[in-house]
């Protein structure tokens, strides 16, 4: 019955997805073609037929609305054409060149941010008014007030010229050169679950269901692990949503200073050189990345919280 | 403005079962306001984060007037020189011998007025988007939150970073761009409160009386949004600051001759080998003022709702 | 030996507003087998000088004084040598059902682990165990109900299940915070009355705390009247509701519908409210709601006792009572 309940809701939300979708998509290749200049205003003046061909070659001559559609069956099938700028790639290439690398690097900046952020948070909610929470909390508002582009500069400066222990940049997938871009990344992170953990916990604890697991003589560690654990976690999970597009957010800025090759970098380069292709790709598969994501918390709240009834209409 | 008015009772911390009894009386005479306002000012970083922020707003404001140098003079017999009184380049020049004091504290004026004017354009946007959608509920409001939600899950910074470079840098359209794109969580709490509020008691009086619903947004509604939208305006102005600091380190914030503390760090990290202080300066100043604005919000956060102070 | 005895409890909080004094000096045994009824208005501090004893305080708590069970004091006790005690030796039941229960475990592992813990069960002998027990408390279809959540459950069904995870390791000692008042009339009896034949069922000790006199006269044996944080009365049963001393008790049994009396007697409400905690009144508490009140009640009125068991705090003389003139500090020489 509940695992039925879970589906349907599960297939709801998956409809619910198309209209975001559709708006993103819309939105990119309108702004996109909005701006003055185009792929092809390069450094010198191309001759009117190569420039007409190539306009026909890329479709740029028919109606904007055309393309348009054009467009959005093209990405139906998971197509998002060649390249303005590279020449000899196809955006859906690129991204598979660039999209391991990031999502290594968010994915286990996320994982050390959900670890360490939810340990630091019970601690500071089980010592709390003390100078260890003050500490821990202080020390974690720190975390979400430092931009990780002041913290990545710093941290390279630190550990990487001055006392040289690692690489200051690049990327060979070696533990050496992740380490630093992966906690500038997770930093923020990390403070943010800390400090929502925390104050979650603190409710948790002051719940009648707590008075009674301690009144049944259970140890103060299973309390916590067995009984208030996973609802106190559970403001954590559904911000995991807004977690990831902020984690994708802040991968520009820490592949441009790592020089890391991942999606980020090839974004920027796409914005300042207007490839409308590359630019729409990846804003659109990062559109899909989240709004996909999102929908994983979701069912993964869903599916933690006994107390969710699927019946209501979304 | 007469906040003394407002028909709300205060709400109270019960972490005992007696106190709720008792305090009724006590309570009574003195409003909302003025008892957040006592709370405020017992929460100690709160309090330190506001001083600190009006010597910062100070600063900023008078420091480029009194200081012997201008923004973009170029001292050529002192470049990337570090910090000393000799000089008189108190926190050092950078590489073509601009005095980094007087460049923090003019990108402090472009990056604050950032903050408070992107916050201003999203807080009209949100507070009237999500006023509508709350007190006309039913249809209009199911289609208006729709609408956010699917906003929502779009990638924002993206959308910034493209408006920048399909419409150039200039700074208007980065208040536009931002303020634009960060109104969706004051509509979700505006709408929130909005709705809660609407079937309350009061309310219910002034559209017994007929008033008309104009009137009773502007007059009722608004007014007891105020907390609520003054602790997320506190809490906004850091993240518009952020994201300016973002596009500009990205090079795609202000420009030259403009600079704010964004792209103050970019150049910094550029020269940070040779340099450091180029770019511990503007950080300094730059975390400084996060981390005060983010004090100052959660302080004003637990001064107007007790409830998760414990 | 008394199964539980309290000496001399108190129980303060310390809020922004200043320090709360919720409990005062609070004494009594409790016998095997016996049951005790605590009774008085809410933030009398009835709850709280239970929570106190079990370790179950908020933070901002504090409690002073002795509480031995078994001749140990609870309140000296470590943690692991409390938890040893508690669930297993003396049981709780506490006054909402709705959010007594975790959300997020089911039911049978919120009773089970109470036995795997306590008596070293595996899983499924702690399952079954646990079955039987839903079957005491009259749950239908217990092999099936034990596998939901609690927010399937009703709030009655809820309290039986309260009550079943109490009764899991047999315990010396029940104590039931109101567990009926949050629950619907006719559930209430039902509860109640469950509670009280359990009890006769096993050699437990019963320790029942109430708001409504009426309810406990049927099952309790003795009983506290409690006021402002402390005992203004104590006596057994017959003796409270036929010889009530107390002002204040004669002013509940007032307020309380009786068969045997007249339909034409007017029921009658105490009029006022009890003192703030934070700011007692000096002498006897009761005095801005008593009928009776008298000049010399602004001094702490003497402790009546007499050899049965009875006490009262008034100025007013007991029948059978000597006064003990250091009042403000019950005796304890054995």
């Amino acid at each position: 019955m509940r695992q039925e309940g879970l589906l349907r809701h599960a297939a709801v939300r998956l409809l619910g997805l198309i209209p975001t979708l559709l708006v993103l998509i819309t939105i990119a290749f309108f702004l996109i073609r909005m701006a003055p200049g185009g792929p092809f205003d390069g450094e010198k003046v191309l001759p009117p037929e190569i420039r007409a061909n190539l306009d026909a070659n890329y479709h740029l001559d028919e109606p904007l609305l055309q393309q348009y559609f054009r467009y959005l069956g093209q990405i139906i099938t998971g197509d998002f054409g060649p390249s303005f700028q590279y020449k000899d790639w196809t955006v859906n290439e690129l991204i598979a060149q660039g999209f391991p690398v990031s999502a290594t690097v968010g994915g286990l900046a996320m994982l050390l941010a959900f670890v360490l952020g939810t340990l630091i948070g019970t601690v500071a909610a089980l010592r709390q008014n003390t100078a260890v929470d003050y500490s821990v909390m202080g020390v974690a508002m720190l975390g979400i007030s430092i931009p990780n582009f002041v913290v990545a500069p710093l941290l390279i400066l630190g550990l990487a010229v001055y006392a040289g222990w690692l690489p200051a940049g690049g990327w060979d997938w070696s533990w050496q050169r992740m380490i630093l871009p992966v906690i500038t990344l997770a930093l923020p992170a990390i403070a943010y679950i800390a400090r929502l953990t925390r104050g979650s916990m603190i409710e948790v604890l002051h719940s009648n269901y707590i008075r009674t697991a301690r009144a049944k003589g259970l140890p103060e560690s299973l309390v916590i692990r067995r009984h208030a654990f996973k609802p106190a976690i559970l403001p954590v999970i559904s911000y995991m949503g807004p977690a990831t597009a902020a984690l994708i957010t802040g991968s520009v800025v820490v592949e441009r200073i790592y020089s890391i090759p991942g999606l980020g970098s090839y974004f920027v380069q796409g914005a300042l050189n207007r490839d409308y292709t590359l630019v729409m790709g990846v804003v659109v598969f990062y559109g899909v990345v989240i709004v996909v994501l999102n929908f994983i918390v979701d069912l993964l709240y869903a599916w933690l919280n006994p107390r969710i009834r699927y019946s209501e209409a979304p | 403005m007469n906040i003394e008015a407002k028909p709300r009772s205060p709400e109270l911390s019960v972490e005992d079962p007696f106190a709720a009894a008792f305090a009724e009386e006590d309570v009574r005479g003195r409003s909302l306001w003025v008892d957040a306002w006592h709370r405020l000012l017992k929460n100690r970083a709160a309090v330190v984060s506001g001083v600190i922020m009006a010597i910062m707003l100070l600063m900023v404001v008078v420091g480029p007037m009194v200081l012997p140098w201008e923004g973009d003079f170029t001292d050529w017999d002192n470049t990337s020189s570090p910090p000393s009184l000799e000089t008189k380049h108190w926190f050092g020049t950078d590489a073509v011998g601009r005095d980094i004091l007087v460049r923090t504290l003019e990108g402090g004026r472009i990056s604050l007025l950032v903050g408070l004017v992107a916050t201003l354009v999203s807080l009209v946007i949100g507070v009237t988007y999500g006023a509508i959608a709350g007190y006309y509920g039913g249809m209009t409001d199911r289609v208006m939150m729709r609408v956010v939600d699917i906003v929502y899950a779009l990638p924002f910074m993206f959308f910034v970073i493209l408006l920048m470079v399909v419409f150039g840098r200039n700074i208007v359209l980065i208040f536009v761009a931002i303020g634009a794109v960060n109104w969706l969580d004051m509509a979700r709490i505006v709408r929130g409160q909005t709705l809660s509020l609407k079937n309350t008691e009061f309310i219910e009086a002034a559209r017994a009386c007929g008033v008309d619903h104009h009137s009773i947004i502007r007059r009722h509604i608004v007014p007891n949004l105020l907390g609520v939208v003054m602790v997320y305006v506190t809490l906004t102005i850091p993240q518009v600051i952020l994201v300016e600091s973002f596009l500009s380190f990205l090079g795609l914030g202000v420009q030259e001759p403009m600079s704010s503390w964004g792209a103050l760090v970019n150049d910094g990290a550029q020269d940070m080998e040779s340099a450091p202080w180029t770019l511990v300066f503007p950080a300094a100043f730059l975390t400084v003022t996060l981390y005060c604005f983010n004090y100052i919000g959660d302080g004003m956060r637990d001064a107007l709702d007790p409830k998760d102070h414990l | 030996m008394a199964l539980l005895e309290v000496k001399n409890l108190e129980v303060s909080f310390e809020t922004p507003d200043g320090v709360v004094q919720a409990v005062n000096g609070m004494s009594f045994t409790l016998d095997q087998g016996e049951t005790l009824a605590i009774v008085g208005e809410s933030g009398a501090g009835k709850s709280q000088m239970v929570l106190a004893f079990m370790g179950l305080l908020a933070e901002n708590g504090s409690v002073r004084g002795e509480a031995l069970f078994h001749g140990n004091d609870l309140l000296k006790m470590k943690p692991r040598g409390l938890n040893g005690i508690r669930g297993k030796q003396i049981a709780m039941i506490f006054q909402d059902p709705m959010t007594s229960l975790n959300p997020f475990l089911t039911i049978e592992k919120q009773m089970a682990e109470v036995v795997m813990h306590h008596q070293g069960l595996r899983r499924e002998e702690a399952k079954a165990h646990a079955v039987e027990m839903l079957r005491a408390v009259r749950i239908p279809d217990p092999e099936e109900r034990i596998k939901q959540y609690p927010h399937e459950y009703s709030g009655g069904m809820r309290q039986r299940v309260m009550i079943a995870i109490g009764l899991l390791c047999e315990p010396e000692l029940l104590i039931a915070d109101e567990p009926s008042t949050a629950l619907d009339v006719t559930v209430q009896a039902q509860i109640t009355e469950l509670v009280s034949e359990l009890r006769k069922q096993t050699r437990m000790s019963l320790m029942l705390i109430t708001h409504d006199l009426a309810a406990v006269a049927e099952v309790a044996d003795r009983i506290i009247v409690m006021y402002a944080g402390e005992a203004v009365e104590t006596g057994g049963v017959d003796d409270i509701f036929y010889r009530p001393q107390h002002p204040y008790t004669r002013g509940l049994l007032a307020s309380v519908p009786r068969l045997d009396r007249a339909s034409d007697d007017e029921l009658q409400a105490i009029p006022g409210n009890p003192p703030n905690l934070q700011e007692l009144p000096e002498g006897c508490r009761f005095r801005d709601r008593c009928t009776e009140a008298m000049e010399q009640c602004r001094k702490r009125p003497p402790l009546w006792v007499s050899d049965d068991g009875r006490s009262s705090r008034c100025f007013l003389p007991m029948e059978g009572g000597r006064t003990l003139q250091n009042a403000t500090e019950p005796e304890h020489d054995e």
